[in-house]
């Protein structure tokens, strides 16, 4: 909402400098965003044009005498539009202006032009700052006060307000004039209603029926005949334009006039266009085909409310007038239509014929329904005084929506407990008074508050002591902690286990992501390298087909970033996410379990003075997730998994209890090239939420070793078939073992077809004594025999 | 001389030999002298055919463990002799120290996630439990019950991400959560107070993405309700939060503002960094920086969730997370936080 000082200042006296006005209208709940100053011209006073004289040295230009009151000057000026007895805006040298060809900011010096000198300047709006127009010079209106400083009489600031939903006061001058009132102690000057009707009784030419009462709990109308249409008077556009509307007519100008003083929005009729002068007011019938104001054929439905007369729909209620009713160049007779709509109904009208406007704006935050009298009266007021004619004896008012008005009741003692602040009984009435409430004190700490008619936010106690700490200030209030019982505290062990994964990981050197929840099903797909097993959901209106669906699967993400970075910068990257995926669920909330996805890859040689490092395998990617499960307390086993994202024959699935909780390996080619990505590009997946019942994050303490231990290592050949993780089962199986280190796979010569060499060290150790070389020779032989047998094992 | 005795004269000598040996011409002789295929060790151990079992297998630990001794000392001592020759400028004793050093990689948690750790060990340590809700919602939770029904303007004004889905048997319809402030509802409809709660997490709106706006970001809600819990806890329990979280010279401000479910609403602002009030183009002219919305629990919230609003009372408040690093760092670009480029992301340790 734009509101022009000037405008605001005719209902409340403005003591206060208009920035720190905005800062206390800002802290009391609507924010100032802008503060507009206009004018602020310094040697620019209004003058009068008393003579003209033509130029002696050239055709184009003239010399003007203006007269300032007591004195009176020549100046040379070129303006086609100069007039003996226009007053303009006259600039004396000193003055800042902007520069009429060149746009820039200028000081007007005294200056021969064409062997003349000119002490002065007659100023365009360009040259005042006002517009673009450098056309001609500006005319001021005949009541501009000869003499006077040019900014007294058309200097304005224009505050513009962000108003909260709450609030559909603070859209109108009125109701901002009370706010201003109630925080600088000062008292608002309402606008007087009287008329004079000299017509016929409004019931002889206009009847109303308010059919669909739901939406509709008032309607009042007026009628003034014999109007006649023109352009609006000056003070009237000014008053529109300051608040950013467009002057259409003086009967379209009065109801927008009225509805941004009072917040109640108006619509005029043609009332001769209007079939028997009836208004019906029902809900649309559904299909109904409507041309609105626009010329734009709209299709209505049966839930939006309509205006119609005898004959046809004339006004989506609300919303915006129709085409056929509307006040044009003939009109001779107008009604107005000050009505209460439903806001609901008005926001949903508004909505699905995407025809937002001023008039809907207010309807939908809930106005008061004891504007709409007053606005008409003040309508009608208005019409009289500037398009001439008659106004019908009486107002029409249907009100069946009528409600008691009920007084809140407020007690010090809520306040107080509310607040944490004490506030005199006094100071609370004072307050509630400001703000322009009926108080009625029950006893000394308890009151009766009716709100005054413009705000209708004020339902409950609490509202009430908004109110109050509002207009006192919240900086009133003091500072105190918590001071009550603390509850007790249950540490989710979820959020434990995913900082510890997201920890552990950035140690290791990978880089945390989050990415977007919502993505395509193609880039799902392209990252399972599969059609999708789980329809995701889908929102209703995607704002791109990028976004139209929840992830089931972190891959396709990570892989994206993973693939518009490896195309930024060479070298080892490695990226994870920790995020939900939503897993849909009949008639319920999909499931949201936390998945963990981990990529690596090395893209060209990373090159260092010391060596090139080697590129990462697939052997990096389980040291990875060995590394974190390590960290994690947890012990899985590894079994040959069958992914379809990951490349057959190098990727394990990650068991614990049977269960495969993640997946890890070489990814599939078929992704890395659809995600352009290079050949050893390895990913991991895990989900936390089966991973969470084995996590245990505490560490346990063992007693250091207190005889030493013996190392025996052994070079085993066997099939190439047998797996190193059955060998070790077999050698972890056997007692005094404390550690068993694999240091060399070999095939190849000095090897037979078909086998391979595995070589371990291993170490005995004994709890209470030193181990001698006999005692390990006899475990180490139960070793071999073991491996022989079952395995096939022989010493290389 | 028995073979375990030749061995470890062989240790001592080749240990000794190989202190001496300073240059790699000299450091590859003596690794094919005691490593190679034709070492003095393979010469004492073709001896080994003429023992018996027992002794062979003494004499093979004993030179296993001999054969590693040396190979460890010759590795350490080669990776020493490289780094001289080839880090050295002038004699080969000195290290040219300004080489660049091997380096370790180091990841990160993302800005957005350390800012909301920042945050939430602040509300920890004031007695806030950490909480989590799902980001997929009933508009019930969403909407209704924070005192925002169908028919409310404000939730008419509130951009949403509807899911394509079958309303539920209530009635309820499903969507991506606005605000994490649902769990509000959900927490005081499973606890009785007092009850003092954080929510971190993922909200959506439905909002075209500019250099201002996200439609995904983080947010941290708070809940404090209990008998005799008021504003001035609100502002003492907010303005503690802004003086460990900005610093203690940082001026904070409340004013008023709406939010349906708290009644009466406050906005906290902390002074700007830069201007220290007095308005530059960081905090946009402002002077202040908005931080968080809150408020006292409207009554009509803890009235649905079955808690006498006449004996309790709470405030409630909730923080977009990404503002706070993107004032913190001056970031131009609020999409960069998600766009998940390595160059940006790797700035924040």
């Amino acid at each position: 909402m734009k509101c022009s000082l000037k405008w605001l200042g005719k209902y409340v006296d403005i003591n206060t400098e208009p920035h720190e006005l905005a800062r206390l209208i800002t802290l009391a709940g609507t924010e100032v965003s802008r503060v507009d100053v206009i004018g602020g011209w310094d040697n620019v006073d209004v003058g009068q044009i008393i003579d003209i004289n033509p130029h002696p040295n050239a055709d184009r230009l003239r010399l003007a005498t203006v007269t300032l009151g007591r004195e009176t000057m020549t100046v040379v000026c070129g303006a086609p539009n100069l007039t003996v007895g226009d007053k303009i805006a006259f600039a004396r040298v000193g003055a800042h202006l902007i520069d009429g060809h060149s746009g820039e900011k200028t000081v007007l010096k005294a200056n021969k032009i064409r062997g003349v000198l000119s002490e002065g300047m007659i100023c365009s709006e360009m040259e005042l700052g006002l517009s673009q127009n450098h056309d001609g010079i500006l005319v001021l209106p005949p009541d501009a006060p000869l003499g006077g400083a040019l900014s007294d009489y058309m200097g304005d600031v224009i505050f513009d307000l962000e108003v909260t939903p709450n609030r559909p006061d603070m859209l109108s001058v009125l109701g901002i004039a009370h706010e201003v009132a109630a925080l600088t102690g000062t008292v608002v000057r309402e606008p007087s209603l009287d008329y004079v009707s000299e017509g016929s009784p409004v019931r002889n030419s206009v009847a109303v029926e308010i059919k669909d009462s739901d939406l509709c709990p008032r309607y009042c109308a007026g009628l003034v005949t014999g109007v006649k249409i023109a352009q609006s008077p000056r003070w009237l556009k000014e008053a529109l334009n300051a608040a950013g509307m467009r002057s259409i007519n003086n009967v379209v100008d009065i109801t927008n006039f009225v509805m941004l003083e009072y917040g109640q929005p108006l619509h005029a009729f043609d009332y001769e266009r209007l079939t028997e002068g009836k208004i019906v007011v029902c809900r649309a019938q559904e299909g109904e085909e409507f041309t609105t104001l626009d010329g734009v054929e709209r299709k209505l439905n049966s839930s939006m409310l309509v205006i119609a007369d005898a004959a046809r729909t004339v006004a989506v209620a609300g919303v915006m007038g129709g085409m056929f009713s509307e006040v044009t160049e003939a009109t001779t007779a107008v009604l107005i239509e000050s009505a209460s709509f439903k806001a609901s109904s008005v926001h949903t009208t508004q909505v699905s014929l995407k025809l937002p406007s001023e008039a809907s704006a207010r309807f939908e935050r809930g106005i008061r329904a004891d504007l709409t009298i007053l606005a008409l009266r003040r309508a009608v007021q208005l019409m009289l005084e500037i398009c001439g004619g008659v106004a019908a004896e009486g107002l029409i008012d249907e009100y069946p929506g009528r409600k008691e008005v009920v007084a809140v009741n407020i007690s010090c003692v809520e306040a107080k407990r509310i607040l944490g602040l004490d506030i005199a009984a006094e100071q609370i009435e004072k307050t509630l008074l400001a703000i322009g409430c009926h108080v009625n004190r029950l006893t000394p700490e308890d009151f009766d508050v009716v709100p005054p008619y413009w705000r209708s936010d004020l339902r409950i106690d609490a509202d009430l002591i908004e109110e109050i700490v509002r207009i006192m200030g919240y900086e009133a209030i003091p500072y105190r902690l918590l001071s009550g019982e603390m509850p007790q505290q249950n540490p989710d062990s979820r959020l434990e286990l995913r900082l510890k994964v997201r920890q552990t990981l950035a140690g290791l050197g990978f880089q945390e992501l989050i990415t977007y929840a919502l993505t395509s099903g193609r880039v799902l797909e392209k990252g399972l390298n599969s059609s999708l097993a789980i329809e995701p959901l889908r929102v209703v209106h995607p704002m791109s087909s990028d976004e139209e669906c929840l992830r089931t699967s972190l891959r396709g993400n990570v892989l994206s970033a993973l693939s518009a970075n490896v195309h930024r910068e060479e070298g080892l990257i490695c990226l994870f996410e920790v995020g939900r995926v939503y897993l849909p669920k009949q008639n319920d909330l999909p499931d949201e379990p936390e998945m963990l996805c981990g990529v690596l890859t090395s893209n060209g040689a990373e090159k260092i003075w010391l060596g090139r490092r080697e590129p990462v395998d697939f052997f990096d990617t389980k040291g990875v997730v060995e590394s974190l499960f390590k960290e994690l307390g947890v012990r899985a086993e590894y079994e040959v998994g069958n992914d379809g994202g990951l490349r057959q024959g190098q990727q394990a699935s990650i068991m614990l209890d049977n269960k495969a909780i993640g997946v890890f390996g070489t990814l599939h080619s078929d992704i890395t090239q659809e995600f352009d990505l290079p050949l050893n590009t390895y990913l991991f997946e895990i989900s936390l939420e089966e991973l969470l019942p084995y996590a245990r994050g505490k560490a346990s303490y063992e007693r250091l070793p207190r005889f030493p231990a013996v190392i025996r290592d052994l070079a085993l050949v066997l099939d190439t078939s047998v797996h190193h993780q059955q060998v070790l089962d077999i050698i972890q199986s056997s007692s005094l073992v404390t550690s068993v280190v694999l240091f060399d796979v070999y095939a190849g010569k000095q090897i037979a077809e078909g086998k391979k060499s595995l070589a371990y060290r291993l170490s005995f150790r004994s709890h209470d004594h030193t181990l001698t070389d006999a005692e390990v020779d006899k475990v180490v032989e139960a070793i071999m025999r073991k491996l022989q047998n079952s395995l096939g094992v022989t010493l290389r | 001389m028995d073979i375990k005795q030749q061995i470890i004269e062989l240790r001592t000598q080749a240990l000794e030999e190989l202190s001496r040996a300073d240059t790699l011409a000299e450091l590859e002789e003596w690794r094919v002298r005691y490593l190679g295929k034709k070492s003095r060790l393979t010469e004492i151990l073709r001896g080994l055919a003429t023992l018996s079992i027992e002794e062979r297998k003494e004499a093979g630990a004993v030179s296993n463990s001999f054969k590693q001794e040396i190979e460890e000392a010759y590795r350490q001592k080669e990776k020493l002799r490289r780094i001289d020759t080839l880090g050295s400028s002038s004699s080969k004793e000195t290290i040219d120290i300004s080489l660049p050093g091997r380096p370790f990689a180091r990841g990160h948690l993302h800005p957005v996630a350390q800012a909301l750790n920042e945050i939430v060990a602040i509300f920890t340590a004031m007695g806030f439990q950490v909480l989590e809700g799902p980001e997929v919602e009933w508009d019930y939770y969403n909407f209704d019950m924070l005192n925002m029904p169908k028919e409310h303007p404000a939730r008419a004004a509130t951009d949403t991400f509807w899911l394509d889905a079958p309303p539920n048997e209530k009635g309820w319809q499903m969507l991506l959560r606005t605000h994490t402030s649902p769990m509000q509802v959900r927490t005081m409809e499973k606890s009785k107070p007092p009850i003092r709660i954080v929510v971190p997490g993922i909200v959506h709106r439905y909002e075209a993405t500019d250099a201002t706006h996200l439609s995904m970001f983080s947010q941290i809600e708070g809940l404090a309700v209990d008998e005799g819990i008021c504003m001035a806890d609100l502002k003492g329990t907010l303005h503690e939060f802004a003086r460990r979280f900005f610093g203690p010279d940082r001026r904070v401000r409340f004013r008023c503002d709406f939010f349906p479910y708290v009644e009466p609403g406050a906005e906290m602002a902390v002074e700007c960094a830069v201007c220290h009030g007095g308005g530059c183009r960081l905090c946009g002219g402002a002077g202040w920086i908005e931080v968080l919305g809150s408020g006292m629990v409207h009554p009509r919230v803890l009235e649905g969730v079955g808690i006498d609003p006449k004996k309790y009372s709470g405030f409630a408040f909730g923080m977009g997370i990404e503002r706070i690093p993107l004032l913190k760092y001056g970031i131009e670009d609020i999409r960069l936080f998600y766009g998940n480029d390595l160059r940006f992301l790797r700035q924040f340790r």
